[in-house]
């Protein structure tokens, strides 16, 4: 692509997906440090987790401020515009991905207090690292402009669904065996869900990244599994 | 994004979120239609085979860098390169389906239908009542009654009446700019155009006589076929239903203005709107 004529645009405009990049890095080390701490069941991480979660809040905040004054400064048209727009977007899902991790954390801090339960958390485990795989791959995808990869992400996103439905059914037989864990079982399956919701924004994110490149909104039926049907 | 808004896209993705303003715009049919114009000035050609069609009762902008042939396309339209030495047409142009390079087609009778309106206020140094009434009087348009009406009218439809009323028998070059360019525009639609031709119509004015010319344009698409050439992308994109793009005297683009401006196909006319042409 040409560069603008106006160098000081360019840059701003650099600048913006930058800041967003930034951003993903930080929701990704979030999400990747939560899922930590309830494997390892380690208070400690969870509490920096949860004590971090406002970096993502004020970046935010800035990548909107920025973004609000380019449209103001510069009337971006066209590729530069759906990028503004994108810019915001993007930093909208990844401060609700930032929520969901801190939310893991803090229910990281309750689980500990109960006796441990390996089969679950290596469930979690399996399932966090495939959302770290998809939040990844979708900031990849974003800073690199590639259409293929956004696309490869919210086409996959019913394994994420397939984990958190298998888990789902693994806490109720849990349960329902032992109403002891039902207290740490709730908050996992809490967990499980805040994992879900997280694959759900990097696909999002996928969208976001598709309109930017193409200008076109990805239109398919996304494959979709349910939790609440029974398993067939 | 919610993913089930898929099914919400089945007719046409990039047709929901469109201005409400472009959307309702009931274009009507093709008024002006080029096919495969040619435009040279003596040796050097200054347009290349452009086919377009310019919708009716809609505002087309030709946009694009200096010397790409929006204006000399623009002139084509009511013959204004016939006054250029040198200067030859190929191909057709037609309004409402009759050619206007005919011989037998008196181009003065033409630009009584295709009015032209230029990026300075040109007034004649003729009280304002008499700029209007000028095309009429040689046409022979009207009698003394009518005139009086037609000017009127006309002065209310380019938005001026309220603000001359009281001096008509002063001097036209006595207005401000901007009012000066609306009296042109009422000098314009005094002998009943049907196209209405403008060539940068504001750009010698302020931001408040801009919006007032703005909305002058967007209150007569509804009457006239209306095609502007303009330098700002912003104008372009405010005023316009349909938008063209033209470089190096070639038509690049043409399509709906909210389409062009958020996604537009060719790559030059990216370049083009976002600033980036080299």
């Amino acid at each position: 692509m040409n560069e603008h004529t106006v160098k000081s645009y360019e840059d701003e405009l650099n600048a913006l997906m930058a800041e967003c990049a930034r951003m993903g890095g930080l929701a990704e080390a979030q999400t990747a440090d939560a899922v930590e701490a309830v494997v390892k069941r380690d208070r400690a991480l969870a509490d920096s987790v949860v004590g971090r979660d406002e970096r993502l809040d004020l970046l935010e905040g800035e990548i909107e401020r920025k973004a609000i004054r380019l449209i103001a400064l510069r009337q971006p048209l066209a590729n530069d515009l759906r990028r503004t727009v994108g810019a915001m977007k993007i930093a909208m899902n990844l401060e609700r991905i930032g929520d969901l991790a801190k939310n893991i954390a803090k229910r990281t801090l309750v689980i500990v207090e109960a006796e441990p339960m390996t089969p679950l958390t290596r469930s979690i485990d399996r399932m966090g690292r495939l959302v770290l795989s998809r939040l990844k791959e979708v900031l990849d995808a974003y800073t690199s402009s590639d259409m293929e990869r956004a696309v490869a992400v919210w086409t996959r996103d019913d394994e994420v669904d397939e984990h958190y439905n298998s888990l789902f059914r693994e806490l109720l037989t849990y349960m329902m065996g032992d109403p002891r864990t039902i207290t740490a079982c709730a908050h996992l399956l809490f967990v499980a869900k805040n994992l879900e919701r997280i694959g759900d924004h990097a696909t999002n994110i996928a969208e976001i990244v598709h309109y930017e490149i193409t200008g076109e909104e990805m239109i398919s039926e996304r494959p979709k599994t349910d939790a609440l049907k029974p398993a067939s | 994004m919610p993913s089930d808004a898929a099914e919400l896209h089945e007719d046409g993705p990039m047709h929901l979120a469109v201005d409400s303003k472009h959307a309702a715009a009931a274009v009507g049919s093709i008024k002006v239609s080029a096919k495969d114009v040619d435009v040279f000035y003596g040796e050097k050609q200054a347009l290349y085979d452009v086919s377009l069609d310019i919708a009716d009762k809609a505002v087309t902008a030709l946009i694009g860098p200096s010397g790409c042939g929006k204006s000399t396309f623009l002139r084509c339209m009511n013959r204004m390169n016939d006054t250029i030495p040198g200067c030859k047409i190929i191909g057709r142009i037609e309004l409402d389906g009759e050619d206007i390079n005919d011989k037998a087609l008196d181009p003065v009778l033409l630009r009584a239908r295709v009015g032209m309106v230029f990026q300075k206020p040109n007034p004649f140094p003729k009280t304002i009542f008499e700029n209007v009434a000028y095309g009429l009087r040689i046409h022979g348009l009207a009698n003394k009654t009518e005139m009086a009406d037609i000017v009127e009218a006309s002065l209310k439809r380019a938005g001026l009446w309220s603000e001359v009323a009281d001096r008509l028998h002063t001097g036209g070059s006595s207005l401000s700019g901007g009012q000066q360019q609306r009296l042109v525009i009422a000098r314009a639609i005094a002998v009943s155009p049907e196209v209405i031709l403008m060539d940068e119509p504001c750009s010698a004015l302020d931001p408040i006589a801009t919006a007032r010319i703005e909305e002058l344009i967007d209150e007569l698409r509804t009457q006239y076929c209306i095609v502007i050439v303009t330098h700002s992308m912003a104008q372009a994109a405010r005023v316009s239903q349909k938008t063209a793009f033209f470089h190096l005297g070639r038509l690049v683009e043409a399509g709906r203005t909210d389409e062009m401006f958020t996604n537009p196909r060719d790559t030059r006319t990216q370049d083009y709107i976002t600033g980036r042409f080299g």
